[in-house]
């Protein structure tokens, strides 16, 4: 069983639409959406749900007003600033971290962690294959735990059912649900774009990927929106020792696809969804090559910025 | 006043809008706290004046001290301490500063080691100040750091260019500020994510309003949409590939666009008197 995750540093450059063109190449898998904050992968692949469960993750202080002396030591002992005493301890839960130092310290007892839901989670039945996904509660912490979550899950079903491969739309960024992505994963695809804001951000992934160990490969979207600067990351992955599998050209059926809600290889036989099929086959080959685990390499251990 | 560029989906231009917004501001700072990838510098090529390191204290055991009496691994909800017999270890990626352990330990016998979570730096490029935080590479919590760069606000005007998403990075942002607008692309992605940072703005009870970019490359779902629930739509902006173009290399959009420079100019007044949402 191979995990291929997608990831790529910066928001937008096609994360999704390369994972739901991949859905409908890519045999024998259990597809999952990690972006549990900004979850669109369901947009396109239209799954049905079969099993919903809470996502109970938090833990968030009650207070007993009864037993509230209104001393304001938890206001005082709280590292978030998440409590102010307004007739008794106010709690704003968007900034609590649920750490527990209000209620241990408390000292009437008043104040106990009591679990809270901060999202759900699914397993649904696409057209593709099973898929599992989450909705964190918008506004709500803990999206590294949730990603955790639904990994374990899709591990699980890939492996009760046999499957050959996991496919993993990542969220954005090279943070907390990022890091909790990457665990487990056989190779990060990192869907990159031709500009200086995408090099720089696929740097840091690179980064993170070779902090901490992950076979990495690269996929150039709208390739040619900007020739030269597609030039200068491919040269820049070269250094890296990153194989870029594939340049994908922009083309107006990705967006158009998106809008109709099917995976763009199954909408149009556009240049784009030629490379996408041209992608899948070099993805393949490298998931199963031999050897030791190709991680970016980056010299010094330090990224050199190319802005 | 603080304004917010926020989006729920990445890459819908937070950055284009953020730091065309700064440049036509006649006195404004930009505070670019998409940490895991800031992106404004690429666009304005400041000169850095400032630059400091954000750590947070972890424990770390006295060994002369402590007596292995497990108070410290019994507070610490995120497993960043265990202790079996007479060893101690801190795993002090996992520890989320809250500073239980300091506080419980009844032999003082814990240190205040630091770990780097990331770097602030401070300049300007021309008349516009400018900041920005860059989360260390394998560090999880990018809410402390934000706030630090949030830290740095001053002058009549602030711009925060926010991270992507709806979850702790965002709201961290939007919370501190006194507008939010929206950025979000006439696409079934842009209306998802719209519609959920929205949910976030409603619940923190925050003004905000809505930039459609990419303009003419999906469908009218979202102006659509807005119109139902009836949020303002201060700016479309029109897709072209002359835009995306000068983004790749770095231009502001207002200079490879400058018929749009009056419509930002306008859209902050309205903003800045209050006139929006």
């Amino acid at each position: 069983m191979k995990e291929i995750l997608i990831l790529s540093g910066k928001g937008g450059t096609g994360k999704t639409s390369v994972a739901a063109s991949l859905a409908a190449l890519m045999p024998d898998k259990v597809l999952v959406d990690c972006d549990v904050d900004a979850a669109d992968l369901h947009l396109v692949l239209a799954p049905q749900v079969e099993e919903q469960h809470d996502f109970i993750s938090g833990v968030l202080p009650e207070v007993d007003g009864d037993k509230c002396s209104e001393c304001g030591l938890c206001a005082e002992q709280c590292a978030y600033d998440a409590i102010v005493m307004d007739d008794g301890p106010q709690i704003d839960p968007l900034t609590c971290e649920g750490c527990g130092v209000c209620a241990w310290f408390c000292p009437e007892e008043a104040i106990t962690m009591a679990d809270t839901t901060c999202g759900i989670w699914m397993q649904s039945q696409s057209a593709y294959g099973p898929m599992i996904h989450a909705a964190l509660d918008p506004g709500e912490e803990n999206s590294g735990k949730l990603v955790s979550l639904v990994k374990r899950e899709a591990r699980q079903l890939a492996e009760e059912q046999g499957k050959q491969w996991i496919l993993v739309d990542g969220p954005p960024g090279i943070g907390c649900p990022v890091i909790a992505s990457m665990s487990g994963a056989d190779i990060v695809l990192a869907v990159t774009e031709p500009s200086a804001s995408g090099l720089h951000d696929l740097e840091r992934l690179a980064g993170l990927a070779a902090h901490f160990k992950v076979t990495t490969c690269v996929c150039i979207n709208k390739w040619d929106l900007n020739e030269e600067m597609t030039r200068r990351i491919e040269a820049r992955c070269e250094e890296y020792d990153i194989p870029v599998l594939a340049r994908i050209p922009f083309d107006e059926d990705a967006v158009r696809s998106v809008v109709q809600g099917v995976p763009l290889v199954e909408f149009s036989q556009g240049p784009a969804t030629l490379a996408m099929k041209e992608l899948w086959h070099h993805l393949e080959k490298e998931a199963y090559q031999e050897g030791e685990p190709r991680y970016p390499v980056l010299g010094d251990g330090k990224i050199t910025l190319s802005s | 006043m603080k304004i917010a560029v926020a989006s729920g989906k990445g890459g819908t231009g937070k950055t284009t809008v953020a730091v065309s917004l700064a440049l036509v501001a006649k006195e404004a700072q930009l505070l670019d706290c998409d940490v895991e990838a800031p992106n404004s510098h690429i666009f304005l090529k400041p000169t850095f004046t400032d630059t400091s390191t954000l750590t947070l204290d972890v424990p770390e055991v006295d060994e002369e001290k402590c007596t292995y009496c497990g108070i410290c691994r019994d507070i610490c909800r995120f497993n960043a301490i265990t202790v079996f017999g007479e060893t101690m270890m801190i795993f002090p990626e996992m520890c989320h500063a809250c500073g239980g352990c300091f506080l419980a330990c009844p032999e003082d016998a814990l240190l205040h080691g630091k770990r780097e979570i990331g770097v602030v730096e401070e300049g300007r490029d021309g008349s516009l100040n400018f900041a920005q935080g860059t989360l260390r590479i394998g560090e999880a919590m990018a809410p402390p750091l934000i706030k630090e760069v949030q830290s740095r606000a001053s002058g009549p005007l602030v711009i925060y260019d926010a991270p992507p998403g709806t979850s702790c990075p965002m709201v961290t942002t939007v919370r501190d500020a006194d507008f939010t607008l929206l950025v979000t692309e006439p696409t079934p992605f842009g209306h998802h994510d719209l519609k959920l940072a929205v949910t976030v703005l409603r619940q923190l009870e925050r003004p905000f309003a809505v930039i459609i970019n990419k303009d003419g490359l999906g469908d009218e779902q979202v102006a659509q949409w807005c119109k139902d629930e009836d949020i303002d739509v201060l700016m479309r902006i029109p897709f072209s590939r002359q835009a995306a173009e000068g983004c790749a290399t770095g231009q502001p959009l207002i200079h490879t666009m400058p018929d749009l420079e009056q419509q930002f100019e306008a859209m902050l007044a309205k903003v800045v008197s209050g006139g929006a949402a």
